[in-house]
């Protein structure tokens, strides 16, 4: 065995946050994201990009033939595939980070022992959660600007301000990412995973996603506007089309709550579950 | 003694009312080769998971090269090499990238990680397997990689929880001559085992625990000194028969043990004994003289009945 002379000693970040829990190098966890998924799963990475364009085409391009134009609660008119392409891209940017961050976290965590690997290394609890979320974040923008670009094709993006869709994505994501990881570390069972798609389906469907929050009585309206998605719609839309208004920024604010609450619950059940 | 990398004072850890480390102290030198010793359930993995900074103590006092593990987890961890009980290796990367991931989790550079990690496989005797996927290396192999994984930071202290359980007879060597090699560059060794040939082996000094309690501590040798004789004399007289003769031969050796299908004499001295029962007429179907070895002492202070 050759010797390498003075061995370098690991070297330690101690962030002013958390310093117990953080190491200052979440990087490292993406780097293992990309290498792994480049060696297994990236057709599954591929299959997602998809799945938002066939909506598209099939309710937009197809559907929208016989509906013609809807009208906004502002009065405007808009193509029916305007009208619902940047729903479908906040469900693309929703479903990326979901995926990444529940169902892949959900193996690694029950499965892989993957992140018992990871924290017996000078890695924190905050830097996993932080690079797993990461790493949703750069699928779901990849997948956004895939996206955008066919809308920009097919003439769906009707303002320059559809160009702040793509932060907003990554805005979105990361609230999805960083709550969804919170609620997998309660997983345990295969059957509690499937209620997340029990969620997400009826989520997807009714959040002013196909049609406008108005055909709803009253009570219902609230039940969708009290959901993430319904704000994630919203604020693409309004994007996208060039209707801005300044309720906007509370649909901001929302995902700006619900960042931080994800953040504060991954690390904390990461802690109990592997630092226990 | 110089001053301990790794000191524990009436350490204790709880899980809901149930007491799995029950008040345990230690202290382990640099450059030592430490083990725990005890049944299935004693408390190892526990005290393991502690000193690794990965579980938090429930009461007593814990320092790890001079830190406190409640406060400074990844800067102690960064000094500490792992190799857990069950591999743990990731199945998505292949055998090389094991070592160099790892390696950037704890923040080194890709320059120094490529050399470190042939240099790795080359002393887990793996260079070949570099491209290998994980999932197709054999046992030997996968533990091998561990140990290579848990060098990549050049640990101070390499914390081991059975290292070679499940491991065939000629993989268990292999790694026994590995962890003698680190122990000779100066690396502090940790394990746990209930394997007595392993401790003898490889102990510098250790402990026995059960039931979250240290029993016993001291080199092997002293321990058997202390709680065994030099020599152990086996007798098998057939199972029906063992209990009887045994009352013939009361008062023969130090102490004498009946089990279900032999008597053990402990003694310094087993051919005489032999010859006392010779003479005293009986005529065993087999005799063993051996030396006493740290089984004896763990059976004699764990006991014999099994623990589940």
């Amino acid at each position: 065995m050759t010797t390498i002379e003075a061995p370098p000693v690991a070297h330690v970040n101690r962030p002013f946050l958390l310093p117990s829990l953080y190491a200052g190098n979440a990087r490292s966890v993406m780097e293992r994201a990309v290498k792994a998924t480049a060696s297994s799963n990236w057709l599954i990475v591929v299959s997602g990009f998809f799945e938002p364009v066939f909506y598209l085409l099939a309710m937009g391009i197809g559907l929208g033939a016989y509906i013609g134009t809807i009208q906004t609660a502002g009065g405007q008119e808009i193509p029916y595939a305007a009208y619902i392409a940047p729903a479908l891209l906040a469900v693309a940017a929703m479903n990326g980070a979901i995926f990444d961050s529940t169902w892949n976290v959900f193996f690694k965590m029950n499965f892989g022992k993957l992140y018992d690997g990871m924290l017996a290394t000078s890695l924190g609890p905050f830097d996993v959660a932080l690079g797993e979320i990461m790493m949703a974040l750069a699928r779901g923008l990849a997948y956004a600007c895939g996206f955008m670009l066919v809308m920009q094709v097919l003439g769906l993006n009707l303002s320059w301000t559809a160009i702040l869709a793509l932060p907003a994505v990554l805005l979105i994501a990361f609230g999805f990412a960083s709550f969804g990881m919170g609620i997998t570390s309660y997983m345990k069972t295969f059957q509690q995973m499937d209620w997340i798609n029990f969620i997400l389906l009826p989520m997807f469907l009714f959040s002013a996603t196909f049609y406008p929050l108005s055909v709803y009585p009253e009570w219902i309206q609230w039940i969708i506007q009290a959901m993430p998605l319904w704000h994630g719609v919203e604020l693409m839309r309004g994007l996208t089309t060039g209707i801005m208004t300044g309720g906007m920024i509370w649909h901001v604010l929302y995902y700006v709550v619900m960042v931080v609450v994800g953040l504060t619950l991954t690390t904390r059940r990461l802690k109990a579950l592997f630092l226990e | 003694m110089p001053e301990a990398v790794i000191s524990a004072k009436n350490l204790v850890k709880k899980y809901k009312d149930f007491p799995a480390v029950d008040g345990i102290s230690f202290d382990i030198a640099p450059g030592e080769s430490f083990g725990f010793l005890g049944p299935n359930g004693a408390g190892k993995s526990t005290t393991m998971r502690m000193v690794g900074a990965v579980s938090t103590r429930t009461a007593g006092d814990l320092s790890i090269i001079g830190l406190d593990p409640n406060q400074n987890g990844p800067e102690i961890r960064s000094q500490l090499g792992v190799v857990p009980q069950a591999d743990n290796l990731d199945a998505d990367l292949k055998v090389r990238d094991n070592l160099i991931i790892y390696g950037r989790y704890f923040g080194f550079p890709r320059n120094y990680l490529g050399p470190k990690a042939d240099e790795l496989l080359e002393f887990a005797q793996l260079t070949d397997k570099a491209k290998s996927r994980v999932d197709d290396l054999s046992g030997g192999m996968k533990r091998r990689l561990t140990i290579a994984r848990a060098l990549i930071n050049n640990p101070r202290i390499l914390l081991l929880d059975e290292p070679t359980t499940g491991l065939d007879p000629q993989a268990r060597h292999v790694l026994w001559d590995r962890l003698f090699r680190l122990k000779e560059q100066g690396t502090t060794l940790v394990l746990t085992t209930h394997y007595m040939d392993e401790a003898e082996q490889l102990c510098d000094r250790l402990v026995v625990i059960d039931k979250g309690s240290i029993m016993a501590e001291g080199t092997p040798a002293s321990l058997i000194r202390q709680y065994s004789t030099r020599e152990v004399l086996e007798l098998r007289f057939g199972s029906d028969r063992n209990a009887a003769v045994a009352e013939q031969i009361a008062g023969i050796g130090d102490r004498i043990e009946v089990l279900p299908d032999r008597i053990l004499i402990y003694s310094d001295n087993g051919e005489a004994e032999l010859q006392r029962v010779t003479e005293a007429g009986l005529n065993p179907i087999t005799s063993l003289v051996r030396r006493s070895s740290l089984e004896d002492v763990f059976l004699r202070l764990t006991g014999r009945s099994l623990i589940e």
